[in-house]
């Protein structure tokens, strides 16, 4: 009996789903599995639906960029390496992508060309070695030990797409504020990754 | 390789958050094609992005989302194209985000002097409120000291400069605030070839810089 409560904590953790996500991904790059895609698209299209709703798109326009960004997941399958992050990493850059042609209307070539780099570069670093399920775990603990108004602003950069001057207008701070706590944020959350390695 | 002058920590952040416009982007996407520290920073910052997107509370989709979807790939609108791409990389001296603007080799710039031994090419971009530009400075050459009216970052792409900041070489970044100064003088034995994205047009210091600036339109 408590045996079977730990084992069901336990496939509750992030980097479970991290390896399922993963193990899906690979089904549909490697047999175009459309199971393994139907569990990809109920787990993250409601919350890439979100993040764009957050962003100021229209319940239609977020539809859209759900159907967009999953139908490059499909596509995209292939290009996915775990040695290069989590697979939600991996998808919210490819909804951010979507995001930014669509809803700011401007290139995000220079963002693709980033990614493409990442794809063809073979040079293993230290991040490497660390799997990617765990980095996820880690990262989700660093956020949730930010203090709020640091983890207020790293949302609002991230799903919310917020440039930093309405960050400041919003939460009333000055330009300078938002900056030094986006920094902030970013510095802790570097420091648990490294801390770890 | 190494570089000494890396991005912003806030920078580095809003390049993975996708808040950077097209100046800032290709500049600081153009830095980490030249750096593998921040290519490294950058897959850190872009998990961020992936536990919130984890995280976020759901919105349920239209019913028959997946089916439409389904549909879509079923009409060959994404036909087998999950194989890995092929590795891409810009072949000349130009990193893959700029050469979409300027094609892959130094060579090629069409530059235009503005001034004796500073020569400029501006790259239009049709959605930013910033300026993206490219300067050559000639060996030993001094640009005016100079303040910026608003968030500038250079980074260089050949030959070096000097300032108090230190030496930046290729693939150096001067990712700079505001309130900085600073008067950049060029190293010996080569110009140097800058890419700059400004958030408003920089601001010289004293009468004779005014003067310079309409000339130079830096």
């Amino acid at each position: 009996m408590l045996l079977a409560v730990r084992v069901t904590q336990e496939l509750e953790t992030p980097s479970d789903d991290g390896a399922v996500h993963q193990s899906n991904l690979e089904a549909v790059a490697l047999r175009q599995d459309r199971a393994a895609f139907a569990a990809l698209f109920t787990h993250f299209g409601p919350r890439i639906k979100a993040m764009m709703l957050k962003a100021g798109a229209d319940t239609a326009q977020a539809e859209d960029l759900v159907q967009d960004a999953m139908l490059a997941v499909w596509r995209k399958a292939g290009q996915y390496k775990a040695g290069r992050g989590t697979v939600a990493a991996w998808i919210f850059t490819i909804a951010r992508n979507a995001r930014i042609d669509k809803l700011r209307r401007m290139s995000s070539q220079p963002y693709e060309d980033v990614d493409e780099l990442e794809i063809s570069s073979d040079a293993t670093g230290s991040d490497d070695q660390l799997i990617a399920s765990e980095e996820a775990e880690l990262v989700s603990k660093a956020l949730d030990a930010l203090p709020e108004d640091q983890r207020r602003i790293v949302e609002l950069a991230y799903l919310a797409d917020k440039p930093q001057s309405e960050i400041a207008r919003e939460l009333a701070i000055p330009l300078g504020t938002v900056k030094s706590r986006l920094r902030l944020a970013y510095q802790k959350l570097r420091q648990t990754l490294e801390e770890l390695r | 390789m190494k570089r000494a002058h890396h991005l912003d920590d806030a920078t580095l952040t809003r390049f993975a958050a996708g808040d950077l416009d097209e100046a800032f982007a290709v500049v600081v996407a153009s830095h980490i094609d030249m750096c593998e520290d921040c290519r490294a920073r950058l897959r850190a910052a872009r998990e961020v992005g992936g536990q919130l997107l984890e995280d976020t509370p759901q919105s349920a989709l239209s019913d028959g989302a997946l089916d439409r979807l389904l549909a879509k790939i079923d009409a060959g609108m994404a036909a087998s194209d999950t194989a890995p791409a092929p590795i891409r990389t810009a072949v000349g001296d130009v990193p893959l985000p700029l050469s979409r603007y300027i094609g892959a080799n130094l060579s090629d710039v069409p530059w235009r002097t503005i001034a004796p031994g500073i020569r400029k090419k501006v790259i239009p971009l049709k959605s930013t409120d910033s300026s993206l530009y490219m300067l050559q400075i000639g060996e030993g050459k001094e640009m005016p000291e100079h303040g910026h009216g608003g968030n500038e970052i250079t980074l260089v792409l050949s030959g070096a400069y000097r300032d108090a900041m230190g030496v930046f070489g290729p693939g150096d970044v001067a990712d700079l605030d505001e309130d900085v100064e600073h008067q950049p003088k060029v190293e010996p034995g080569a110009p140097c070839i800058c890419l700059v994205a400004t958030e408003h047009p920089t601001r010289f210091k004293g009468l004779i810089a005014r003067l310079f600036q309409p000339i130079a339109g830096i």
